[in-house]
């Protein structure tokens, strides 16, 4: 718990010392990943205005078109039903991060209400959360998702419902390992003695004091989101088919890998860069915020 | 330590019971009627109602839950509704390639992962240290079934090297013994069968192996990094010993013991992948089975696989727990 503790109060003198050394490299990673990630949330959120064709157009005279190149009518070429690959891509930007960017945000919440709630409380309260973060962390991951959409059905909304389900477990764990030490902290016991209530003193004094280390968590759950997304779609579990996400491209390519390599070529690409750029990002600020996250190899 | 694992084992048996009774209500809550899907259409309802009886289907909810879990806790998972046998040997058939293919997929993550990172601890800011970092990076980042479909595409396709379906050619296996078909092979000295085999694995391995190279070279460089600063290396030093030999004797011993933590902690990541992997490369495991029973919903099936999955996800955790102390004496339950 001592590292937790200096995480939120000392990083401030840290930041001093860290700064000079880690400068170069970090300003590296943070800018590569913020340009990439920032690239494909303008291009989510213009996406349908700059898309030259409609993404669920078929064409049928156009058939399987290799790519064409930059500047051609199909620049990324067409699908086995002729639908252009780079207006599919462009939408499915758009749904791939709006379930991750929903995902995290659920996920987030929970965790960190549920975590603090945890750690600020002990007793009962604690006990039950625990078990509950416990029985779920007992799933190998994506199983628990694939079990859920296979009882819930193909959709946007029990997508993001499938994904939360164990996705709100590590911001919890670490939430509430930091509040448990800050819950002795001299400003809670001021804060108690001038008569602050428990939820005032979980949603002024602590809940702000854990922004930081949930940001850094809050990175990783969306590239592991995306990827998740992305395979439940490919298994056929996730969104639905006629909704064009980077999963459903690439399960829709499967059988055409030998015949036509944009089809998978694309979509694939699109996601494996999306997450480098989250990773970096989420790198550049784990090194910034805790250079012990860093030296330790946590994995959070 | 052996009271604490009884503990932990006693705590293990709830959170078993919730997780049987989550699977079970989540399976049968789903939409899509078993009889329907196997019997077809046309089948006329006394059939359906005869075939109700038959799987139980007919009675309440909680007494199948029952019935169930008294059954399970024998190891009898019923009958699947598919293959019309017992689960349970459904899935062992098909579980020893699953194994088969993570333990390669261990295989390569470890034998690149390891060097690599030893490498690229040792020499921090150096062009092996960069180039390790980015291949991490890559590793974590990649979807392992786009990279099974990209090595298909590359190696299989354009340059026609290795197959990419399935665990052997067909007729060139000896008889079957345990299951596991490398192993069997070169117990029967079955040299090109052992060949093919690994020719067939090596794909699919690397598939599923590739997200934990990522993060074990992330691991062991990072520990390796803590490591180089004690005072013991700098002693080593001071004696005269070779770099080579203070990295690859003095760090190197010190430094695995987050690396063995993380192999043991990924394996429950490799399971789960081995489902999506399995299926683009068409191999006969436990991980495309249960896409083949979530989509004829078998019930039992499916309920069996995700139990064996479960089961081993937590015995592995167990595991890696109790090897902490013996990997590290100075940790003490």
């Amino acid at each position: 718990m001592v590292f937790m503790q200096s995480l939120t109060l000392e990083s401030a003198t840290e930041k001093s010392v860290v700064w000079p050394r880690l400068l170069p490299r970090l300003h590296v990673k943070a800018f590569t990943g913020g340009v990439i990630v920032l690239v494909f949330i303008v291009i989510g959120i213009i996406g349908p205005s700059i898309a030259p064709f409609d993404p669920n157009k078929q064409e049928l005279t156009a058939m399987m078109k290799p790519p064409a190149g930059i500047g051609a009518s199909h620049s990324l070429g067409t699908d086995n039903l002729g639908r252009d690959i780079l207006s599919r891509i462009i939408h499915g930007s758009r749904v791939s991060l709006l379930v991750a960017f929903a995902v995290v945000f659920v996920s987030g919440f929970i965790g960190i209400a549920l975590g603090a709630i945890s750690g600020y409380f002990g007793g009962k309260v604690d006990f039950l959360i625990q078990k509950l973060v416990e029985v779920i962390w007992a799933f190998p991951p994506l199983l628990l998702g694939i079990t859920i959409m296979a009882f819930l059905g193909q959709g946007l909304f029990n997508l993001i419902l499938a994904l939360v389900v164990q996705r709100w477990i590590p911001y919890c764990r670490v939430v509430r390992g930091q509040t448990l030490s800050l819950r002795n902290r001299d400003f809670v016991t001021a804060a108690q003695c001038l008569g602050a209530s428990n939820r005032q003193i979980i949603t002024r004094h602590i809940i702000p004091n854990l922004i930081q280390t949930s940001l850094v968590i809050g990175t990783f759950a969306m590239a592991s989101s995306i990827i998740a997304e992305a395979s439940l779609s490919f298994l056929g579990v996730g969104v639905p088919p006629e909704i064009p996400t980077w999963g459903t491209m690439l399960a829709d390519a499967r059988i055409y890998i030998s015949t036509a390599w944009w089809l998978p070529l694309f979509p694939g690409l699109c996601i494996f860069v999306t997450v480098l750029g989250i990773n970096l990002l989420g790198d550049a600020l784990r090194d910034l915020l805790d250079p012990r996250l860093k030296r330790t190899g946590a994995k959070i | 330590m052996t009271s604490y694992l009884f503990q932990r084992l006693a705590g293990t048996l709830p959170v078993l019971l919730l997780i049987s009774f989550l699977v079970f209500s989540l399976i049968h809550a789903a939409p899509g009627d078993p009889t329907l899907l196997l019997l077809g259409e046309e089948t006329n309802a006394a059939e359906i109602a005869r075939a109700k009886e038959r799987w139980g289907l007919d009675q309440p909810l909680y007494v199948q839950y029952l019935k169930f879990l008294r059954a399970a806790a024998a190891g009898d998972f019923g009958k699947s509704f598919k293959y019309a046998e017992p689960v349970i040997n459904v899935i062992k058939t098909r579980l020893p390639a699953t194994i088969e293919l993570a333990v390669f997929a261990i295989i390569i993550a470890s034998l690149l992962a390891i060097p690599l990172g030893v490498w690229a601890g040792a020499k921090p800011n150096s062009w092996i240290d960069n180039l390790g970092t980015t291949f991490g990076l890559f590793g974590i980042s990649m979807p392992s079934f786009w990279l099974a479909i990209m090595l298909i595409l590359l190696l299989a396709g354009v340059l026609n090297l290795l197959p990419t379906s399935g665990r052997s050619t067909y007729g060139i296996a000896g008889p079957e013994q345990t299951g596991f078909y490398l192993f069997d092979s070169v117990v029967q000295k079955n040299w090109p069968a052992v060949w093919d085999g690994l020719t067939h694995i090596f794909l699919p391995a690397l598939a599923l192996g590739m997200n934990m190279l990522g993060i074990l070279m992330r691991v062991t460089r990072s520990s390796i990094l803590e490591v180089m600063n004690e005072d013991y290396i700098q002693t080593a030093r001071a004696k005269g010993l070779r770099e080579k030999n203070v990295v690859w004797r003095h760090v190197t011993s010190n430094a695995l013991i987050p690396v063995i933590t993380v192999v043991g902690l990924e394996l429950g990541t490799l399971l789960s992948g081995s489902i999506i992997v399995e299926t683009v490369f068409a191999w006969p495991g436990s991980g495309s089975l249960l896409i083949t029973a979530l989509n004829a919903r078998d019930y039992p099936l499916v309920t069996g696989i995700v139990m064996t999955y479960t089961l081993a996800f937590v015995a592995i955790n167990l595991i890696i727990d109790g090897l902490y102390a013996v990997v590290d004496p100075r940790i003490r339950y």
